[in-house]
């Protein structure tokens, strides 16, 4: 469904992308694992047009994803940002949902509201947060609300950026389930970045590690444990000596 | 440091200057192309109409209003110097209209609405509220730029216009009160050397203002950098550059309308 090809991406003289090969099937979960500053964000924003590569393809569904085969290919997809990137004029309902109060799946006002606070609810939120504002909210519950917003328009392909980072372990543990139990119910495709092994292990299908602007590793989760890679080994068990320098 | 070092600084200056010349004009045509094409965002624009136009209309009647009053006891006094005292109610009202007016009005507008437009985009930036938008399929420029510089061109010439209203209404309760003018000549004076274009030009300029205002605004917002600094400091260059840009808009619009 999606395929990055040779990839490269540089900031002035930081390479940060230096060939990324990458296929993402449908109705798989990936999550694409990697120390903190190795270009994770950077890949993501590479498939959404976000941030153009300096080199390479990347393919939506087979075709090269430009101008026009991106906005169809952002017609089915959400996305679940870092800090929830919830718009504070907003109150929650209307950020749950955005996409259905214009644009080509407009729905009526009081039909989007219902499908707001369906989805609040999916996500374990009462309906009484619906119009609160983002900042009345905890990190936790933006998260929600963020997720919520997500899975609004019953998307074929689903990003999570760093879905539990800045949530103590209980929150963590929820989130995980609620993306699993989503990207089940739901049948999507999807694409998580974190460096919470915990994540990892609850979300992924398969996994693939970047490293050094190149994917070191990839493979089904129930392989990741055994594979004798050592930046991978490195890397789950959170060892200090090894390959990957600890001091960037 | 060779000879030449000074022309390579004073060059990469250069290049620097009109290359950001280049990035914000091409950020404004795109800004004005996304006005004709679909889909458009009616509640985007009348909220904006409300913060730039409505919420400004006490610090432009503050200003003007004192500004008027200046401006009748500054003429008076200039006036007396060659007995010319009666032309205060006719200087007054020409000089608000053409000038005082929309440049005051331009202004206290770039103070408060510059900085609230890139404050507010700077934020959405670096919260990657942005990058939320593009992906819900909803273009940036078209859902937060384009509403913006249409309704700040249209506010501001409303806002001048009300502003030089009450601006000459502040040189006539000091011209009433405080110069012993009569009301009734005070304004019959005001009426007839008054002519449409002084109105009509200041209006102009006020549209002017208004876009340079809302541009400069989101530009900067747009375009900020990461954290509170990043924040703070689009917000601040957007103040200064709308401020400058104005007052250098009002001298081309100047020779441009009353030269000939």
């Amino acid at each position: 469904m999606i395929e990055l090809r040779d990839v490269h991406k540089a900031f002035g003289p930081n390479h940060v992308l230096n060939g990324v090969n990458l296929a993402l099937p449908k109705g798989e979960s990936m999550v694409i694992i990697g120390g903190s500053g190795t270009g994770k964000s950077v890949l993501l924003k590479c498939v959404l047009g976000l941030v153009t590569p300096d080199k390479g393809e990347i393919l939506v569904g087979g075709a090269p994803a430009d101008k026009g085969s991106r906005d169809a290919f952002l017609a089915r997809f959400g996305m679940l940002f870092q800090g929830g990137a919830l718009f504070d004029s907003l109150p929650v309902w209307q950020n749950v949902a955005f996409r259905l109060l214009r644009g080509a799946q407009k729905r009526p006002k009081d039909e989007a509201r219902a499908i707001a606070v369906e989805k609040l609810r999916r996500v374990g939120l009462k309906p009484a947060v619906a119009d609160l504002f983002p900042a009345e909210l905890s990190g936790g519950m933006q998260k929600r609300v963020g997720l919520a917003r997500a899975i609004a328009a019953e998307p074929e392909i689903i990003f999570f950026d760093e879905p539990t980072t800045g949530l103590d372990p209980i929150m963590s543990g929820v989130i995980n389930e609620l993306i699993r139990e989503i990207v089940v119910e739901m049948g999507a495709t999807a694409m998580t970045i974190t460096h919470d092994m915990t994540s990892v292990r609850a979300i992924a299908d398969r996994v693939a590690m970047l490293h050094g602007g190149v994917i070191r590793w990839t493979g089904p989760v129930s392989e990741m444990d055994a594979t004798p890679d050592p930046y991978v080994q490195q890397f789950i068990h959170g060892r200090a000596e090894g390959p990957i320098e600890s001091v960037r | 440091m060779t000879l030449t070092y000074p022309f390579a600084v004073l060059g990469r200056q250069v290049l620097g200057f009109l290359a950001a010349v280049g990035r914000i004009a091409i950020f404004a045509l795109t800004g004005i192309s996304h006005l004709f094409r679909p889909p458009f965002y009616p509640k985007e624009f009348l909220t904006a109409l409300l913060q730039i136009g409505y919420f400004s209309l006490p610090v432009v009647g503050l200003t003007t209003l004192f500004t008027g009053g200046a401006l009748a006891l500054q003429i008076y006094a200039g006036g007396a110097r060659f007995s010319a005292e009666s032309v205060v109610p006719s200087i007054v009202a020409i000089g608000m209209a053409r000038e005082l007016g929309p440049v005051l009005g331009g202004l206290m507008v770039a103070a408060r609405v510059a900085s609230s437009i890139a404050a507010e985009i700077g934020t959405m930036k670096v919260t990657e509220q942005i990058d939320a938008l593009t992906t819900l399929s909803t273009e940036p420029m078209k859902y937060l730029v384009a509403p913006r510089l249409l309704a700040a061109t249209l506010a501001v010439p409303v806002l001048v216009g009300i502003g030089d209203s009450i601006g000459i209404m502040g040189g006539y309760l000091v011209g009433i009160t405080r110069l012993d003018f009569n009301p009734a000549t005070y304004l019959k004076n005001t009426r007839e050397f008054l002519e449409f274009w002084d109105v009509a030009s200041g209006l102009w300029k006020g549209a002017a203002f208004g876009f340079i205002v809302a541009l400069c605004g989101c530009y900067f917002g747009m375009n900020s950098a990461r954290g509170a600094q990043g924040v703070g400091r689009a917000t601040k260059t957007a103040v200064v550059t709308a401020s400058v840009l104005i007052l250098a808009a009002n001298y081309v619009l100047t020779e441009v309308f009353f030269s000939a």
